[in-house]
């Protein structure tokens, strides 16, 4: 059982800086995802902490203990790898039990050992085969059994999902939640699937171009987003940002005017306040497309154009183009009357759940 | 592949092309069998054209005549002594090659580069280029008439470098990293994990620099000056006589046929590793 | 091209390199010294001590009408032999490809030739050539030919032409077939359904698509002519008549071990260094790109 500390970790290839300082604590038997775009170094961070990269600078501790010269194996962690990584050569049985034969560790308890995991995994039938006789969702299986049989401290993930069909992608990952909860280690796993990281995390790291957006609770993170990135990251489909709404020189016609008067009215006072000190050019109001509404015109927020849409069953996704050539999105659940493409129409606006941003894209609390 | 195909395989072209094979395969193996035929006769018949096309009944007495006594050396000290270059500049190629190709591929270390090119410069350049100055280093090192003078020269050369750094490259860099995850030192990792990846590979160049070995003519004919210790091929130039006389075509025939087999028995019988040798690692 | 995964330790890797880098060191590099140092001096008729002359071996050999005459040779051999060696390989690959039955039985009979050491090639031909008993030369004879190669150069630049090519057919057979066989069907299928014949598809799309293959063996073999012939030179013609088929690498030898002029020796296996060293790097390049597909 352990705890993870990153102190201002910091990677640089040469003089190109790739991880800006990224400050987290890990507590004992959490599940923290790491989520991001590709190239927004969250592999590096979590090769970092397994060890297979040099921390430029800044301090990881794993319980408390520094590791950053740490050779991999000496940290007391386990990683599951996106390929696998199986040695293609070698049984399920062998490929589970080389890090174990590496330790010295005796033969009946390794047998033991490997012999539980085959059991929690289901793979007591296939342990004398070789990896290319599995199916994909086993081959998952052995790498991660190759991670439990080392009893380890932490549990590191780099996307081990993103080689398995989609339907097996939801059933492993349910696989994955139940296990880390039954064992209770510590797990850092990274994904860029945001459902993934919704679904699995106790709390995620949103990472940003080498900086870590936002840390917290999935729905911490969803209700409460710090930025236009992360905001825009997660939830699908993301959150709809709108720019220059209350400009004063705007051509306007006499109805669209009305509605954005009377959106303006309906605003919360906190968020009037701040758009009247702020240079309110330079905000961006964002707004969860479930919050809002098709509505009749005498209460409308926003007036716009049917551009699209897109009925997914359960709901339904509106794409609707505002003021400024702006398009917004809109969900709507599956059986309320889907309007057709050209048509007006008239959309209200749940305006306590708006989020302000300022130029830089950061939130401001309200 | 050879399934398929119903627009360019079928009716009329295909026997064209089973008469054209035949042709090839006729025109290609005829030099060896005539080879295989001269071994099987008398001098006499050889002596008055044209040599019979069948094979005659000297077989047996040609081939125990050439195997026990030979004409310069028996071919059986002969076929050792091949056996015994072959395998060294085989065996000997494969192992300072994994060792170097792994340094160069899974470390980083001060004049990786340096060494790189030094090695690497080395790639096709034959030793009948530098025969001269070579001779004199081995003369040097008294290494004239011994195995380990006609085994070195040969070995310094980077094609087998060269192709398991090709391989290795190949290997998914998450392999290593597994490795190095379950505690292996780089050694158990090369021991455990990238020699028995690179089975294949080692059987198929095995092949190929067995063959090199094996037919090294140039090199031997230098260093060998003792005839016991010639390898065949070079041996059967010896054969020949150095006046205006008649050469014994049968005994040299049935030399030739006895130092081509034991090459032609490991392409034919390792066939399939031998083309995925060749074809893979050369492209 | 590198590795990002690498492991750490300072000094393993040096460990693992001594035993290549000791042999290249003292079985190439030093030789290869050698010959460079060897090739500004001339030994004095007594072999005591040698005189330092510059560039004047090869000066020397630059304007030696036999050395100029071995280069030309040497061009037209390697020409030969990778033309009579690639076109008949491909042909017979071309064949092998189309059939559907027997065709690893061909291919087994086809590589024979790949096991025979280049000096038994030589004793091969030379047996069936031979002016007075070989079994061609007499047919020959019946057609009113008279085949002497021992004393017609162009005769003898044939043989050792076509014993060298022969030596090298399976080599470019095994690759041309690899390559053909690498072709996917459905581009071929695609060039029939729109009313290409097998002549035109041959020419617009099977060469086409062979040209990496045919680069690559066009090279390898010219090379292979250069350096890897010496034994079918060796034991057919010796390098006559009149030092009509002397190729370069057979003039190291002949000057050096049988002329013993070191000195001139030295200053061919430099130039011929240098000769490989740009071949080497044209294939490298060459190589290296292949693998990046």
């Amino acid at each position: 059982m352990a705890t993870i500390s990153l102190q201002n970790v910091t990677k640089a290839f040469g003089k190109n800086n790739v991880i800006h300082g990224i400050n987290a604590d890990v507590k004992d038997g959490e599940f923290i995802v790491i989520v991001g775009p590709s190239g927004c170094g969250k592999s590096t961070l979590l090769r970092m902490v397994a060890g297979l990269e040099i921390i430029t600078d800044g301090e990881i501790c794993i319980n408390n203990k520094r590791v950053n010269e740490l050779e991999p194996m000496e940290r007391d962690i386990a990683m599951v790898f996106q390929n696998y990584a199986l040695y293609p050569h070698m049984s399920v049985f062998d490929n589970m039990a080389y890090g174990l034969k590496i330790a010295k560790i005796p033969k009946n308890e390794i047998l033991q050992r490997v012999n539980t995991a085959a059991e929690i995994l289901q793979l007591q039938d296939y342990l004398k085969r070789k990896p290319r006789e599995l199916s994909g969702g086993q081959r998952q299986r052995v790498a991660m059994g190759r991670a439990i049989v080392r009893k380890p401290a932490v549990f590191l993930f780099d996307e081990p999902l993103s080689n398995l069909d989609a339907k097996l992608r939801v059933q492993m990952r349910l696989e994955i939640k139940a296990l880390q909860k039954e064992l209770g280690v510590t797990s850092l796993y990274v994904t860029h699937d945001q459902v993934e990281a919704m679904t699995l995390a106790d709390r995620m790291i949103v990472m940003n171009a080498g900086n870590a957006d936002q840390i917290g609770a999935p729905l911490e993170v969803y209700n409460d987003p710090q930025s236009t990135f992360v905001a825009g990251f997660i939830g699908s489909p993301p959150m709809n940002f709108l720019n220059n709404l209350f400009a004063q020189n705007q051509q306007l016609d006499s109805s669209a005017q009305q509605a954005i008067d009377r959106l303006l009215t309906d605003l919360p006072t906190e968020v009037s306040a701040t758009l009247q000190q702020q240079d309110n050019d330079n905000l961006t109001i964002g707004i969860r497309p479930e919050h809002l509404s098709l509505c009749e015109p005498p209460t409308a927020h926003l007036i716009g154009k049917v551009k699209y849409t897109e009925p997914l069953g359960a709901e339904t996704l509106l794409y609707i183009e505002v003021q400024n050539q702006q398009t917004i999105t809109l969900r709507q659940a599956g059986d309320i009357e889907i309007p057709a493409a050209g048509d007006s129409c008239f959309i209200r606006v749940n305006t306590a759940l708006i989020c302000l941003f300022d130029s830089k894209g950061k939130r401001i609390q309200i | 592949m050879a399934a398929s195909g119903m627009v360019i395989k079928r009716g009329k072209s295909s026997w064209l092309s089973h008469i054209g094979m035949i042709i090839g395969v006729i025109i290609v193996c005829f030099p060896i069998y005539l080879a295989f035929i001269t071994s099987t006769i008398t001098p006499e018949q050889v002596a008055h054209p044209p040599m019979p096309l069948l094979p005659g009944d000297q077989l047996l007495h040609n081939y125990q005549q050439a195997f026990f006594s030979g004409i310069n050396a028996p071919v059986w000290k002969m076929l050792v002594n091949s056996l015994v270059m072959a395998m060294g500049i085989a065996v000997g190629k494969i192992m300072i090659s994994l060792l170097s190709a792994f340094a160069i591929v899974y470390f980083r270390f001060p004049l990786r580069k340096t060494f790189f090119w030094l090695i690497f410069l080395t790639l096709m350049l034959p030793v009948e280029v530098r025969i001269v100055p070579t001779y004199e280093v081995i003369a040097n090192f008294g290494m004239l008439n011994s195995y380990s003078g006609l085994i070195l020269p040969l070995v310094a050369s980077a094609t087998a470098t060269f192709l398991f750094r090709q391989f290795f490259m190949t290997i998914p860099n998450e392999l290593a990293e597994a490795a190095r995850v379950d505690g292996a030192s780089p050694m158990r990792f090369f021991w455990d994990i990238l020699l028995p990846m690179s089975r294949t590979n080692i059987a198929a160049l095995f092949v190929i620099l067995f063959i090199y070995g094996w037919n090294q003519y140039l090199w031997p004919l230098l260093i060998t000056t003792k005839p016991e210790m010639n390898t065949i091929v070079m041996g059967i130039k010896q054969m020949f006589p150095v006046g205006g006389e008649v050469p014994d075509w049968p005994l040299i025939m049935a030399t030739s046929i006895l130092a081509m087999l034991p090459p032609i028995l490991v392409v034919v019988c390792m066939q399939k590793l031998f083309i995925k040798g060749l074809v893979d690692s050369e492209k | 091209m590198d590795k990002q995964v690498t492991f750490n330790n300072r000094y393993l890797p040096y460990f693992l390199l001594i035993p290549q880098v000791l042999i290249t060191a003292i079985f190439f590099f030093w030789p290869a010294g050698q010959a460079v140092y060897q090739s500004a001096y001339i030994p004095d008729p007594f072999g005591l001590k040698s005189q330092y002359v510059g560039l004047e071996n090869f000066r020397f050999l630059l304007n030696d009408p036999y050395y100029l005459a071995s280069f030309k040779t040497t061009a037209l051999f390697s020409c030969l032999v990778t033309a009579v060696s690639v076109g008949a390989a491909l042909w017979l690959a071309v064949m092998a490809d189309r059939i559907i039955k027997g065709a690893t039985a061909y291919r087994t009979l086809l590589i024979w030739p790949y096991a025979v050491a280049p000096a038994i090639a030589g004793v091969l031909w030379l047996f069936m050539f031979n002016p007075r008993i070989g079994l061609v030369s007499w047919y020959l004879g019946l057609l009113g030919y008279d085949w002497n190669h021992v004393l017609n150069d162009n005769e003898a630049m044939g043989l050792v032409v076509v014993a060298s090519a022969w030596n090298r057919i399976s080599y470019n057979f095994l690759f041309f077939l690899a390559g053909l066989q690498a072709i996917p069907r459905s581009v071929i299928e695609a060039a029939a359904i729109d009313g290409a014949h097998f002549w035109k598809r041959f020419w617009t799309i099977v060469i086409p698509l062979l040209s990496p293959t045919t680069f690559f063996l066009l090279v390898v073999n010219i090379v292979y002519a250069f350096f890897e012939t010496f034994g079918v030179i060796h034991t057919i013609t010796a390098g006559g008549p009149q030092q009509t088929t002397t190729i370069l690498v057979y003039k190291v030898y002949a000057d050096g071990f049988v002329g013993q002029d070191l000195g001139s020796s030295a200053a061919q296996s430099v130039i011929l260094l240098l000769l490989v060293g740009i071949l080497t790097i044209v294939q490298f390049r060459f190589i290296e790109k292949r693998v990046h597909y």
